[in-house]
């Protein structure tokens, strides 16, 4: 393969494909939505069934299959179960500037995970184990953006 | 050969031009729901899910997994297909030979889209060769414009032709409380519509919708139990060509040709038009419903206009074609080819409400996707 730019004369097309996007979140997300956005609140849906407890809502339960009308609000605390660093740049995918902290927070009251960044404290200094509480954006428009982040519990 | 299968559920969302009211994964579960409630089973039952759509039409690549709270899937073999607009087909045929290979009893076909959220023109633009057909011919309306010129040119077919074809499947949609374009239209109406490229016209050519449809397919033994009149799999072929639209034979359309010989060879069909009760074809325009005719060979070559001009294929026809009012008045994707499955074996298991012909003991159906792909499949009340 070594010779082969003397018999290939390298063409390439560069190509963008213009598909714009919009996602509807659907009777169960906005439920959802609308609480975190109106009153600030982070709340969870239960399986009538087995009784887990999902953050964000479920439109029916994993295991069960059963429809999830049992909401319940949760206090908006949580315990960080894993999490990273992140120190490089990917600015169409990252929502802010490196060096920032995300991972995954075990809702108090809830079965489940929820994924956000975490803030307020030294990267250096956040732990798995570690207690948060969840900090809400001033301007809220219905987006998972609407909670700002998580930050330790004093 | 494989096991006997039968169809012993089906399930189909409200249609719309957009669903602002519900998810793609809550569409899904409409469906689903839906086909579960109709074959009297629960989830339990079911032993694995084939599913498919289009993944650049929600910008979603693993709906497979991203679905699993409606779809019901969790810890179930399921697996994704997609094949542009044959998808529903090419899920129904996969749930069919997994449940034909006797590795599993039930199995659940689901197809979906959600057109709304997305640029379908677009998407479907990406099935042409990047490098050399894109620019110049991509898109769904163009191609199936050229090959009907090229057909009325070649055997006398008119517009009024395939505007008698929009006509009868957009008045049967009126039968279909599911269907989302369901208006009353004259042949006149279909002539006047909209120039979009010559000689489609708007009311010929097919909307993009929101909406998901699953069908069940069952083993011989559990088929029996499960439903009074299963919908036994007499035939399903696929036949897929290449990409290059410059190479295909435009005055047939030979996927369709082979994969319907085919099909009618392993279901011992010597006179479609009279032995089928029932057709529900996946024609994407009108246009499709003249020319594809002789293709499905209801006729001599060249006769389709003489064939649709009888009258024939009306519902009062000797074969009506698309009850449910067809892809030109409702168009969820990945879910259309799946529809034309479910609607007929809806008719053989006398449910389909307002559409329903009487008496239906053989059906055939088709799927068409991307650069003249074909997949058929022929039901029967009988055990093959």
């Amino acid at each position: 393969m070594a010779g082969w730019k003397d018999e290939v004369e390298e063409i390439i097309f560069p190509g963008k494909i213009c598909v714009p996007y919009s996602w509807t979140v659907g009777s169960t997300l906005s439920k959802w939505y609308v609480q975190l956005r109106d009153d600030g609140e982070i709340w969870a849906n239960r399986c009538p069934s087995c009784g887990k407890v999902y953050v964000p809502p479920k439109i029916k339960c994993i295991d069960c299959y059963k429809d999830m009308n049992d909401w319940i609000k949760l206090p908006g605390t949580g315990t960080v179960e894993t999490y990273t660093v992140v120190h490089y740049s990917e600015p169409g995918l990252h929502p802010k500037k490196p060096p920032f902290v995300y991972g995954v927070i075990k809702m108090d009251g809830a079965d489940t995970g929820l994924v956000h960044l975490i803030d307020g404290v030294d990267p250096d200094k956040v732990k798995v184990g570690m207690r948060v509480q969840a900090v809400m954006a001033k301007e809220r428009d219905g987006h998972i953006t609407d909670i700002k982040h998580f930050k330790p519990i004093a | 050969m494989g096991k006997r299968v039968g169809i012993v559920g089906v399930g189909q969302t409200h249609h719309a031009s957009q669903r602002l009211d519900c998810s793609g994964v809550e569409l899904i579960a409409e469906a689903v729901t839906r086909a579960l409630d109709d074959a009297e089973v629960t989830l339990d039952d079911i032993d694995a899910i084939v599913i498919g759509n289009m993944d650049h039409f929600e910008n979603v690549n693993y709906v497979d997994m991203w679905a699993t709270d409606g779809l019901g899937s969790c810890m179930k073999p399921v697996i994704k297909v997609t094949t542009g607009g044959t998808t529903g087909t090419s899920v129904a045929a996969c749930a069919y030979y997994h449940s034909a290979s006797g590795l599993f009893d039930t199995v659940m076909a689901v197809g979906w889209e959600k057109n709304s959220e997305s640029d379908t023109q677009a998407a479907i633009a990406t099935c042409a060769n990047p490098v050399l057909e894109r620019d110049p011919f991509a898109g769904a309306i163009g191609p199936l414009a050229t090959e009907y010129s090229m057909y009325m040119e070649a055997y006398g077919a008119t517009e009024e032709d395939s505007a008698r074809v929009a006509a009868r499947d957009r008045n049967n949609a009126m039968n279909n409380i599911y269907a989302h374009n369901r208006m009353h239209v004259t042949v006149e109406d279909v002539l006047n519509s909209p120039m979009l490229s010559y000689p489609v016209k708007f009311l010929d050519m097919c909307p993009r919708s929101d909406g998901a449809c699953a069908v069940i397919f069952s083993s011989e033994e559990k088929a029996k139990k499960l439903a009074p009149q299963p919908a036994w799999v007499h035939a399903s072929v696929v036949r897929h060509d290449y990409t290059h639209f410059g190479d295909l034979a435009w005055q047939w359309m030979p996927t369709l040709e082979m994969a319907t010989l085919e099909a009618y060879k392993i279901a011992g069909i010597t006179n479609p038009v009279k032995e089928f009760d029932v057709a529900e074809l996946y024609l994407p325009c009108s246009t499709c419903g003249v020319k594809w005719m002789d293709s499905f060979y209801f006729c001599e070559r060249g006769q389709a206009p003489k064939l649709i001009r009888s009258g024939a294929t009306h519902m009062d026809g000797i074969l009506p074609i698309n009850p449910s009012g067809g892809v030109i008045s409702c168009n969820p994707i990945g879910a259309t080819a799946l529809l034309r499955v479910g609607e007929a074996a809806w008719q053989i298991m006398g449910k389909s409400g307002d559409r329903q012909i009487p008496n239906v003991k053989k059906t055939l159906s088709s799927g068409f996707g991307g650069c003249s792909w074909t997949d058929i499949m022929i039901l029967g009340a009988d055990l093959p």
